[in-house]
């Protein structure tokens, strides 16, 4: 079928080809840059729908499709659209399939884009659904380590944060897991370790991973070092939140023990987790990393809708 | 004394005080046998049986060579029963397919692979449990604890009765 419109949900309803067509897509257009495809969206039309905050996934979004020639619609607060009236995803998805081209959609609910891929009749993107997946945060990651390490499989990965909460951290381990790379540090508190469920997928893979409680430990072997913010939303005790938020922070100190050549990445936006003094050190990537979000979205919606 | 229902199930009556039933073989239904002892009440219950309009009898305690006690369930007149529910409560029930008084087709339920809207997603943020439009869907991915993964979150679910 390939990727012409195909919903993506989860980072395994796209194959590792698929992946990959979509990263060097996006690398090629980062490398000519977006004037080349100004027209290429110009009578596609993006539907955000956005049940819950956010600044980078849905701007990013509207620039790609806006530097595409393509025009947005949609809402970034639930309260001002009919949700509040009490419609459902459903309804409104199937309404939105005639206003559209195609959706993305962020909802606290987990599973809620997925349902709405059953009733919508365009291609639906998971902008993130609660503690779940985000799968397009996952294409800006890969394209990122590719522009700014080269090879995934000759990276040792850490993954540093909330594990059990993150959805973006679902998706890139997911991900990694079926693409080859050559190690997998997970460090968490153990409060904060990985969902049941994807420790299990991980086993049956035989992933080689190794799990951590403390950076300090590893820090000096990873190639590649992605650190997550501990995300007070999704608690349901304020205390425990309070507890775990400053479990990592990394500062210069902790970097002297670092390799020259390791990139720092985080999906944004951060609270204590990286210190400001960091940003000024040449191995953080976090700002290329939402640079990189743009071009994997362009390179995602155009080869969803079949325009390129 | 002794009264007979028009569907095989006769019932005795002894000195006036003592109920008892004998219930002799059914033409057309179904027959859940080898229902471990105890769990016979749970899959009369879950699969509403006391709702239905024809008659239905379930049978504990009885004496089995392989089981040592089993409970049977007998339904008149139906064919069409949830597995995927006897699965989960008791995979070791035989389903035995009455017609014409004979047995037809004779299986173990097993263990469902595929559980559609028949218990609640337990992880609170999943969609499924404040969107209608959401039937909870799971696939088995444990048999032994009965773990069960969620289509739309992917949390494990363990399935108790």
């Amino acid at each position: 079928m390939g990727i012409q419109g195909k919903s993506l949900i989860a980072p395994d309803d796209f194959t590792v080809e698929e992946i990959q067509t979509v990263i060097s897509t996006a690398k090629e257009m980062m490398e000519v840059g977006p004037d080349a495809y100004r027209g290429l969206c110009a009578d596609k039309i993006l539907a955000t729908l956005f049940y819950e905050p956010s600044t980078r996934t849905r701007l990013s979004f509207e620039s790609a499709m806006l530097r595409m020639g393509g025009s947005v619609l949609g809402f970034g607060d639930a309260n001002t659209s009919s949700v509040a009236k009490g419609e459902s995803i459903a309804d409104t998805v199937r309404v939105i399939s005639h206003y559209a081209d195609i959706a993305v959609m962020r909802h606290h609910k987990e599973g809620a884009p997925k349902l709405a891929a059953q009733y919508a009749t365009i291609p639906v993107i998971n902008g993130g659904d609660g503690g779940h997946q985000h799968p397009t945060q996952t294409l800006t990651d890969l394209l990122t380590v590719e522009i700014c390490k080269g090879k995934l499989d000759e990276q040792v990965v850490a993954i540093c944060g909330d594990l059990k909460f993150g959805r973006t951290v679902h998706s890139l381990i997911k991900t990694l897991t079926r693409l080859s790379i050559k190690k997998l540090i997970l460090i968490s508190p153990e409060e904060l370790a990985l969902p049941s469920y994807l420790r299990r997928e991980l086993e049956q893979k035989g992933a080689n991973m190794e799990e951590y409680t403390c950076l300090d430990e590893v820090i000096e072997v990873v190639d590649v070092l992605y650190m997550t913010r501990i995300q007070r939303e999704r608690f349901f005790n304020e205390a425990d939140y309070q507890r775990l938020k400053d479990t990592y922070i990394l500062d210069a100190r902790k970097l002297e023990r670092a390799k020259q050549d390791m990139i720092i990445m985080h999906p944004l936006p951060r609270n204590n987790e990286i210190a400001y003094e960091v940003d000024d050190d040449p191995r953080a990537k976090y700002f290329e990393q939402a640079k990189c979000g743009v071009y994997a979205r362009m390179a995602l919606m155009s080869l969803q809708l079949g325009v390129l | 004394m002794r009264g007979v229902c028009p569907d095989g199930f006769d019932v005795f009556a002894v000195r006036g005080a003592i109920m008892m039933m004998q219930v002799t073989s059914i033409s057309e239904g179904i027959v859940l046998d080898h229902i471990t002892s105890g769990n016979g009440l749970k899959i009369f219950s879950k699969l509403n049986l006391a709702g239905l309009d024809h008659p239905v009898v379930l049978l504990m305690n009885v004496p089995s060579q392989r089981l040592g006690r089993k409970d049977i369930i007998k339904i008149q007149n139906i064919k069409d029963i949830d597995l995927a529910m006897i699965g989960l409560v008791d995979p070791s029930t035989t389903v035995n397919v009455i017609s014409g008084g004979k047995i037809i087709s004779k299986h173990k339920v097993g263990i469902p692979e595929v559980v559609r809207g028949l218990f609640k997603c337990s992880n609170p943020r999943c969609v499924t449990n404040s969107d209608t439009y959401a039937e909870p869907c799971f696939r088995l991915v444990d048999a032994e604890s009965r773990e069960y993964a969620c289509e739309y979150c992917e949390e494990t679910t363990r399935y108790r009765f």
